[in-house]
């Protein structure tokens, strides 16, 4: 049982958006910055897209990702420091489609990026219409500080699972810890379950 | 580097306040006492969470202040449409309780161990991490060369200034003030750049570790100088707040 912080009320409640905010989270209007380095910076004639460990190893360059089917979407995004920002608006292609090409069987993905970020996902939260690959954010090209030119985008878990720079995703059939999953975050992220660091 | 931070599971404990201290009409030092507190490392923070007589809960993150082995202090800045942090500056006070979980995080650490030189760069606030890294560096009698270059509107915000102006081997203190200074003001009066940054950084041949803490605009901006001055980006460690609300 938590005591009582004396003389502390908090902000007035908005029961119209409560069932969106997950448990310790507050909605913010801006767009927060977080990530543990430099933000790197790879021309689009060097970027590419690869999907490592499948029966068919699979790469794109920028202008054959630009090709393939995109969707705008418009989900909640909800950060472990605690902001969460509703109805952010993104244009990517979907992790269903992308990993249509390779061919799998395997249970987890251990996204890469640029700057050496990594981080974990189980297979089964990137496909069903759940991740994408996200070039665009509010009509516009993604900026760099916020994971241009592509990004992760799996808003269903912790907004660390979406990583930014992102340049490809490994299969595999265990589940490896990522950078910030090495320094005691969770493994697995759900907000909703309020798993932010280890054994949550 | 060493791994995991946080082991087993990390759960809310009750913490009293035992002092506060304003440090800038904005900017208070809060000391804890949380019995069992696991002990910290320098540059990590804590979480708090806060309670309503209805039942509401509140949590922020804060960094830890403290050396490892101090007493356990944060220092807050006040949002003024912020949620928590006006309660944490204006209301709290000794003998109150809040609950705490931590420590957390394990890169934006520094361990004597590391070794150096040491670049610290800190924007408003974002000292707090950074003056944790550097009490540790002196209490332990670390020879490891340490710059703080810290950013400010001006004098009256600077956070632990009184401390910062004592002389210490081998510790550089090298403030900028960006919208006012004192009569008679010699330092730099400018946002960071790339030529402070060339004139404050150790050359980039010195291999040394940077620590870069404050708003995003600020970090974004050093840690792509100190990038640009030939710092390998797994040698800048970043850490951003820059969120509304807090």
């Amino acid at each position: 049982m938590s005591p009582i912080s004396r003389g502390f009320h908090g902000r007035p409640r908005e029961a119209a958006i409560a069932d969106r905010v997950p448990p310790g989270q507050y909605v913010t209007h801006d767009f927060p910055v977080l990530s543990a380095g430099p933000t790197p910076h790879t021309a689009l004639a060097k970027w590419t897209f690869s999907i490592e460990g499948g029966r068919e190893p699979k790469k794109w360059t920028w202008q054959e990702f630009q090709a393939l089917p995109a969707e705008t979407v418009t989900v909640d995004i909800h950060c472990v420091t605690r902001w969460s920002k509703l109805d952010t608006t993104w244009r990517g292609v979907s992790l269903d489609l992308l990993l249509d090409f390779v061919g799998y069987d395997h249970a987890y993905a251990l996204a890469f990026c640029d700057g050496g970020y990594t981080t974990n996902v189980p297979v089964a939260d990137l496909t069903g219409g759940k991740a994408w690959v996200a070039f665009g954010n509010d009509g516009r090209p993604l900026a760099a500080e916020h994971g241009g030119p592509a990004r992760l985008l799996v808003p269903h878990l912790y907004f660390w699972k979406s990583a930014k720079w992102v340049r490809g995703l490994r299969l595999r059939d265990t589940d490896q810890p990522g950078f910030w999953e090495t320094y005691g975050y969770n493994m697995y992220g759900d907000p909703w379950r309020e798993q932010r660091y280890a054994g949550d | 580097m060493a791994g995991t931070a946080v082991r087993g599971r990390l759960t809310w404990e009750t913490a009293t306040v035992s002092s506060v201290l304003d440090e800038t009409p904005s900017v208070r030092t809060v000391w804890l006492e949380v019995p069992g507190w696991p002990g910290h490392r320098a540059g990590q923070h804590l979480d708090i969470r806060l309670t309503a007589e209805d039942g509401y809960q509140a949590e922020r993150s804060y960094s830890i202040a403290s050396a490892p082995g101090e007493p356990l202090e944060i220092t807050v800045e006040r949002l003024e449409d912020g949620e928590v942090s006006p309660y944490l500056t204006q209301e709290l006070r000794a003998g109150d309780q809040i609950e705490v979980r931590g420590p957390i995080g394990g890169y934006f650490v520094w361990e004597t161990a590391m070794g150096g030189p040491l670049l610290l760069a800190a924007g408003g606030s974002g000292v707090v991490p950074l003056r944790a890294i550097l009490r540790y560096r002196i209490m332990a009698g670390s020879s490891v060369p340490v710059r703080l270059l810290y950013s400010s509107r001006g004098w009256a915000d600077v956070i632990y200034s009184d401390e910062l102006s004592r002389p210490s081997p081998g510790v550089e203190v090298v403030h900028t003030l960006t919208r006012s200074h004192p009569d008679g003001w010699t330092g730099y009066t400018r946002r960071v750049d790339a030529a402070m940054l060339a004139q404050v950084a150790f050359r980039a041949q010195e291999r040394a570790l940077a620590y870069v803490c404050g708003p995003t605009n600020f970090v974004e901006a050093v840690a792509a100088g100190l990038v640009g001055l030939g710092y390998p980006a797994g040698r800048v460690r970043t850490e951003r707040f820059g969120a509304s609300g807090q």
